[in-house]
């Protein structure tokens, strides 16, 4: 039997292994590729790491670099901080089975999530606008019109505000993940809590909190990799030039920029393709960091 | 039998039909006009169509913002249409030495155009010309007359009657002195910089020398522009930094606001949507009876894809684009859309008459930053969007956003002398 030749393993991969080497795999190289090329008067030709060294060297370029990368970082945080905690807090009260219109619920908070981002967009820079915004006209009615400022016109507070408008549009995902971590969890051992004394919040965080651990460690590397690839939201509120002041420019705009090019800016595939690459090395990092450092650790209980 | 004979004489018919149709070539049209569909559609496609029978042409234009992206990996593809419209300068320019932009320099109808008209769609030298120029558009204020009126403001053609103006405007309350915004980031710097700009640094003169690197960003005449537009925030609306083009847009055509800094572009869609009289204005000059100077920047012109595979039947379109004909039904289609043809155009609307005036008592020139200096990195167009919010913002000051356009300026573009 186990001489058998196993063609039909093959032809049953070969269709995935294909479609996903021509649409995933070959345009990764390629990107990599095309980073280590220059083109100038003499043409298109090879140019080792030299599109690296002015990303990283030249001020003109190193600057918006860095910046960008700081903004990411301050949009995951603030996703961290909020999204996952909020997520983890709403599934804990969605699983409590004496809550009346759970599904309701669910579905309300679950909808801005299958909502494209050119819609979610719009829709909050109306809702925030000064001059036709239902926002100022709210604070208002409760007498609070001194807190409201045109926040995403602001330095100061558009990149918050826009990490919390995506936020509000991707809080169902961990949300769910968790929801359906908490359901997961078997009856007896809370009863063998209760009978140990273990009851309401102490319950959640004894037992339920560790058992759901390893979906909030997918959820976080989730986030990561959302965060660090994020674009859409940006441009479509602040436009390629993520105003104010590049205060909103992330990776993905500042390579938007670069690779295609914007207004009398003309579009520049090598250091495009440097800075892809930078992006793909940062979340490379990023996620090698949880599988070795984090994952490894992780406890895992049988039921 | 008799049925089979119809049968044939369909079939014969279909067949010279189809001999007709197959004779027929479509041009297809890339464009970020997306406001012109339908006038492109009604009147300007038919009149070439019944000129010229067999082309048939398709408008297909795509976003203002993503035009030039998706223009340049259309043509990448080879999958862009056979007729391009052009944007001024580098962006076209590049388009030419990549072999993307055929050479049109022996169009006949390139004797129709000015060597200024057609500056903005040439190789440096002069040589090569690749699109065939088709509007210019002119910047200035466009008011609310009634608010005027009822405040009794009279046009202000200095620097001091502008400001006392706006401020008696703000003093009354009725009216937001000025609708514009920072959030979209360009029209600080177009119709705010680049349209008051000329006045100081003399248009063509300043332009010129800040290209042969006798003149610098950091100098007087550069710098005032930011000190008079640090001087507009007052006078914008509650919460202009998030207050977007359109936003600003229509706070003036729902006759909320009384000043517009303008682009001549608007004037189609004003007419249409704002209720009450318009005016407009040159941009005051600092001392009454200075000669006044006027950004009449050349931006849109049309050229041919190398790649088409009609360039005859595309090369007859463009012939007709450079026409006197074309001119006339252009420029009155599209009020504010300003002819660079030779033949002058006796224009019908207004407002559209009031800008083009100012062509005759004051010196034209173009966009600052549009002419070479914006070809390397840290782009100068870009930079000035930033730095002219910055500088209304407050949160730079006029000299500190000089010294840093120049010094990126410098970091890559040394001038020819």
């Amino acid at each position: 039997m186990a001489s058998r030749p196993r063609t039909h393993i093959v032809v049953f991969l070969a269709p995935a292994v294909i479609v996903y080497t021509a649409v995933m795999i070959w345009p990764l190289f390629n990107t990599l590729l095309l980073a280590l090329y220059t083109t100038d008067e003499a043409g298109r030709h090879f140019a080792g790491l030299k599109n690296f060294r002015t990303l990283l060297g030249d001020p003109n370029w190193s600057r918006p670099f860095w910046n960008a990368l700081g903004n990411n970082i301050w949009f995951f945080v603030v996703h961290m901080l909020v999204q996952n905690p909020l997520g983890v807090l709403l599934a804990a009260i969605l699983s409590h089975p004496r809550l009346r219109f759970a599904a309701l619920y669910r579905s309300a908070i679950f909808i801005p999530t299958v909502l494209s981002f050119v819609i979610v967009g719009f829709a909050w820079k109306l809702i925030l606008s000064p001059i036709w915004g239902i926002a100022p006209s709210m604070l208002d009615m409760v007498g609070l019109k001194s807190l409201f400022a045109p926040w995403l016109g602001k330095e100061e507070y558009a990149l918050t505000t826009l990490a919390l408008i995506s936020v509000w549009q991707f809080v169902g995902i961990p949300m769910m993940l968790i929801y359906a971590a908490l359901l997961s969890i078997p009856e007896e051992i809370l009863e063998a809590g209760e009978i140990d004394g273990l009851t309401g919040w102490q319950a959640f965080w004894k037992i339920k909190l560790p058992l759901i651990l390893p979906s909030i460690g997918i959820i976080s590397i989730l986030t990561f990799v959302g965060n660090f690839n994020a674009f859409d939201l940006i441009y479509s509120a602040q436009g390629a030039l993520a105003g104010p002041n590049f205060s909103t420019d992330l990776l993905g705009t500042f390579l938007y920029r670069t690779f295609f090019g914007f207004q009398l800016q003309l579009g520049d595939p090598h250091m495009g393709s440097a800075i892809a690459t930078a992006m793909f090395v940062i979340i490379l990092i990023g996620v090698c960091l949880y599988l070795f450092a984090i994952q490894t650790r992780m406890r895992r209980y049988q039921f | 039998m008799k049925i089979s004979r119809l049968t044939g004489y369909l079939l014969v018919s279909t067949f010279l039909g189809g001999a007709v149709w197959a004779e027929d070539v479509t041009l297809t049209i890339e464009s970020w006009r997306n406001d012109d569909l339908a006038i492109w559609q009604d009147k300007i496609i038919p009149a070439f169509e019944a000129s010229h029978p067999g082309i048939k042409v398709s408008f297909t234009p795509s976003a203002p913002a993503d035009y030039n992206a998706a223009l340049n990996s259309k043509l990448d593809a080879g999958s862009a249409g056979d007729l391009v419209t052009c944007r001024p300068f580098d962006a076209s320019l590049a388009l030419y030495t990549k072999g993307q932009l055929a050479d049109l320099t022996g169009l006949a109808a390139m004797a129709n155009f000015s060597d200024v008209a057609k500056s903005a769609w040439q190789t440096d030298d002069g040589a090569a010309t690749f699109c065939v120029p088709m509007a210019s558009v002119i910047h200035g204020f466009i008011y609310n007359k009634d608010a005027f009126d009822a405040l009794g403001i009279s046009v202000p053609t200095t620097e001091a009657e502008f400001f006392s103006a706006l401020d008696k405007i703000k003093a009354d309350g009725t009216y937001i002195p000025m609708a514009m915004g920072t959030n979209d980031q360009w029209e600080a710097a177009t119709m705010g910089y680049n349209n008051i700009g000329p006045n100081y640094w003399k248009g063509e003169e300043g332009r010129l020398a800040l290209i042969n690197g006798t003149q610098k960003l950091t100098d007087e005449q550069w710098v005032a522009p930011y000190r008079q537009l640090a001087k507009w925030k007052d006078y914008l609306g509650d919460g202009f930094e998030a207050q977007t083009y359109p936003d600003s847009q229509n706070l003036f055509t729902l006759g909320r606001a009384a000043i517009y800094p303008a682009g001549s572009w608007e004037i189609s869609g004003f007419n249409t949507q704002a209720q009450f009289k318009m005016g407009a204005f040159a941009p005051p000059v600092a001392n009454a009876g200075d000669e006044c100077y006027i950004s009449d920047h050349t931006d849109i012109g049309m050229g041919l894809n190398a790649a088409s595979a009609h360039p005859d039947e595309a090369k007859q379109f463009l012939e007709w684009v450079g026409s006197a004909e074309f001119a006339d039904l252009y420029a009155n289609a599209l009020p504010g859309f300003f002819s660079l043809n030779s033949t002058p155009v006796k224009m019908q609307d207004p407002l559209a008459q009031e800008f083009v005036s100012w062509r005759d008592k004051c010196q034209s020139t173009i966009r600052s930053t549009y002419q070479i200096l914006s070809r390397g990195t840290p782009n100068l167009e870009n930079e000035t969007w930033t730095a002219s919010v910055n500088v209304i913002k407050g949160t730079e000051t006029p000299e500190d956003a000089g010294k840093r356009l120049q010094a990126g300026l410098e970091s890559w573009y040394k001038p020819a002398n």
